[in-house]
């Protein structure tokens, strides 16, 4: 059967005009980017509510430009998936035919060693005879190109240079073809044309080409729908903390991120927001618990200021009762400026901005002189002051503090214990702590009021009649707290034990990080003298 | 002595000159950083006080940070409303004397001006110290009172070192605690005082006269009979 032949042009055919079915198959079944794709179907449903708003103002959103992200970052691997695709297909199928083509020219040159120019036209006719595809393609030709056998009408004019395949146009019983040849030379100055038609794998890849545009408009729907999943998921998470927060502005403090229970980051970051609304709002409870205290523990000093002034003022009859009357509102004054000191304190501890004064101290002496100072002032109350401390407990931290803690504690025990009574104090290690602790005999604290001593302003019903303001216990858990440590308060029966535990520093502490230990003693230069 | 209190607030600035004046002391008086620094840069005193929150541009710490730095070493007391520990290291780093805080007791600001004036005063250190006929030997650490010699607590004998150090002048209850003890907050017990009623059992109680006297709302003054 003969072909015509058209000189095909060489150009953009020139690579992958065929296609393998083979390789088809891989290309338009369900492969796993097809899946992916309809995975995402459902998920586009809720699209985006995109309110009017001014371009600029779009672009501003982070949920906005996250969807563009996210839309850019699928084309993208999309079109890289595309283009592997593709390259693996063509190529491969270009290569196979070469591979054909050669391998039949080999054979064809073998017969003509065997027999020369009669047994390689007989070869050629009968594989010709038995090609059933009918894709084979064979030319012999003299040295002038006249033909001698094969299905080629005559020699295409583009082929030029031998072992190098050329594309080729055909017009063929069906039709137009597409073929792909290479020219041999073979002595004595005959050449052989051998060749594939390609029209089926060329049908296959166009398939695959329309097969790969379909995919890209998917894609970009499914990104345009994606986009707008993202964006929508992302405003909703941040509406429910931006609500939260308008509320807890507004001044609803019960108010708190709602959790979607899937435990991921936004999960997390409810959490966080969560954990700091609580720690706020037992801020603000504390501020209003000082707030209320201070209101109504105050009060009664400074009516009675007023009162002894006012009155000094209406009915003092002589210079001296005016006198009196002054110096009594002074110390009165004097006792709530007292007050506000020690509030001020407290709040200066609690705020923490104090730890660059730490350094670590061996609290033994301290302890001495606080005993030393208050021994003589014990003695003359009628009462025992007993210390049992080690010769050495180093600690970390700031040592003014320690010292104004373990003196509260020293002048709480003093103030209730009943004369003739011991008023204990002892020092020691108990594990990772040093602990300090003062027991008087006194008539301690009920144990459901302990949690509420170290409140400011407590008061317990018994030292309602003793001078004070409730603020002691309430500086020394402030001191414990930043120190990381804590102020147990036990019974003593009969009594209280009040504990200072401090977390140690010193041998142990200083082997298990030594670095730290040695850069600490550096920090505070010589802030005793300056305070 | 010759005062300057540079402090914006006319009530309180009138209280303390006229307060230093009935104590017998030469006062200035600056409403304003700038004038303050004039006074105090160009006039000699003996001693400052100090308020930090000044108008005029120039506010203590500056004013002071000016004056050290032309070597002027007029002794400064900081007289403020602010009364962190931060504040006060940061007076006390800029180159003040002292530190005390509003609302203040003119008694206790009265003793430590006096103190703070008088301290530059001493001339080499001092190995003995005198007052009438107490005598303190700081080297051979000896108390004697009238040929008498007194044993005293190491404790004892720093109150009394103070106490003589500050002889003729009011020391107040604080001065004590952060002189002798060092601590710098007032414990509510009156600690102070019985350690001064001991150290007088030993010093005045033997003798026909006293020397620790004390002086009501204020603290205490030791000084003899005679001065």
């Amino acid at each position: 059967m003969n072909i015509v032949t058209r000189p095909g042009p060489a150009g953009p055919d020139h690579d992958g005009e065929a296609a393998h079915v083979e390789a088809l198959g891989v290309a338009l079944g369900p492969g796993p980017d097809a899946e992916r794709l309809d995975d995402a179907k459902p998920a586009a449903a809720p699209a985006a509510r995109r309110g009017p708003r001014g371009s600029a103002a779009v672009l501003r959103s982070a949920g906005v430009r996250f969807a563009i992200v996210y839309a850019l970052l699928l084309a993208l691997s999309t079109a890289a998936l595309a283009s592997f695709l593709w390259w693996a297909t063509a190529g491969l199928l270009d290569r196979q035919t070469e591979a054909a083509i050669r391998a039949d020219a080999q054979g064809l040159y073998e017969r003509w060693t065997e027999g020369f120019l009669p047994s390689l036209i007989m070869t050629i006719d009968e594989r010709l005879n038995e090609n059933v595809d009918d894709d084979a393609i064979y030319l012999v030709t003299d040295d002038h190109y006249h033909k001698l056998a094969g299905n080629l009408p005559f020699w295409p004019a583009t082929v030029t240079q031998p072992d190098t395949p050329y594309p080729l146009e055909l017009l063929r019983a069906g039709g137009k073809s597409v073929a792909r040849v290479e020219a041999f030379d073979l002595p004595g100055g005959f050449h052989l044309l051998v060749g594939r038609d390609v029209r089926v794998r060329a049908q296959l890849r166009s398939m695959l080409t329309d097969a790969l545009l379909w995919a890209l408009v998917v894609v970009t729907v499914m990104g345009i729908a994606g986009a707008a999943v993202v964006r929508s998921m992302f405003r909703r998470t941040l509406a429910h903390v931006s609500e939260t927060s308008a509320a807890i502005a507004a001044g609803d403090f019960s108010r708190r991120v709602p959790l979607v229970g899937r435990g991921d980051e936004f999960d997390l970051m409810a959490e966080t927001i969560n954990v700091m609304l609580d720690r706020i709002e037992k801020l603000m409870d504390g501020v209003r618990q000082v707030s209320n205290a201070i209101a109504h523990d105050l009060r009664t000093p400074i009516t009675r200021a007023r009162a002894r002034l006012e009155d000094a003022a209406l009915h003092a009859d002589s210079e001296a009762e005016l006198h009196a009357a002054i110096e009594r509102a002074t110390a009165d004054l004097d006792g709530i400026v007292a007050v506000f000191h020690a509030l001020l304190r407290i709040a200066e501890i609690e705020a923490g901005s104090r730890r660059s004064a730490f350094c670590s101290f061996d609290v033994a002496p301290v302890l001495a002189d606080l005993i030393d100072l208050y021994g003589a002032a014990a003695e003359e109350k009628g009462l025992r002051l007993t210390a049992d401390a080690p010769p050495r407990l180093p600690l970390y931290g700031d040592r003014d503090m320690i010292q104004q803690a373990v003196a509260n504690l020293l002048d709480n025990a003093m103030k209730f214990s009943p004369s003739g009574s011991a008023v204990r104090v002892q020092a020691g290690v108990a594990g990772a702590w040093a602990e300090i602790s003062v027991t008087d005999a006194g008539p301690g604290i009920p144990e459901a009021e302990r949690n509420r001593a170290v409140e400011r302003f407590y008061r317990g019903e018994t030292s309602r009649n003793t001078p004070g303001a409730g603020l002691g216990l309430a500086l020394v858990q402030a001191v414990a707290t930043l120190h990381g440590g804590e102020l147990v308060l036990s019974d003593a029966a009969p009594g209280l034990m009040a504990t200072l535990r401090l977390p140690r520093d010193g041998e142990g502490a200083s082997a298990a990080q030594p670095a730290p230990a040695q850069a600490r003693v550096v920090l505070p230069e010589g802030h005793n003298d300056l305070r | 002595m010759r005062i300057l209190v540079v402090e914006d607030d006319k009530d309180v600035a009138g209280f303390v000159v006229r307060g230093l004046r009935e104590a017998g002391h030469v006062v200035e008086h600056a409403g304003n950083g700038r004038d303050g620094l004039f006074m105090a840069a160009s006039e000699s005193f003996d001693a400052v006080i100090l308020d930090r929150m000044l108008p005029g541009g120039v506010d203590g710490l500056r004013l002071l940070e000016t004056l050290r730095a032309q070597k002027n070493a007029v002794p400064v007391l900081f007289l403020s409303a602010l009364a962190e520990v931060d504040d006060r290291v940061k007076g006390l780093r800029a180159g003040g004397d002292d530190y005390l805080t509003k609302p203040f007791a003119f008694s206790e600001l009265l003793a430590r001006v006096e103190a703070l004036a008088r301290r530059g005063k001493g001339d080499g250190p001092i190995t003995r110290l005198q007052v009438g006929d107490l005598e303190l030997d700081l080297l051979s650490r000896q108390v004697k009172r009238a040929g008498q010699k007194i044993d005293l607590q190491p404790r004892e004998f720093r109150l009394l070192e103070y106490l003589m150090r500050h002889a003729g002048q009011v020391v107040t209850r604080t001065m004590l605690l952060e002189g002798v003890w060092d601590y710098h907050f007032d414990p509510q017990t009156n600690v102070i005082d019985v350690h001064v009623s001991r150290l007088r059992q030993k010093v005045d109680k033997p003798f026909p006269s006293q020397l620790i006297h004390t002086v009501r709302n204020a603290g205490y003054m030791l000084k003899a009979e005679a001065a």
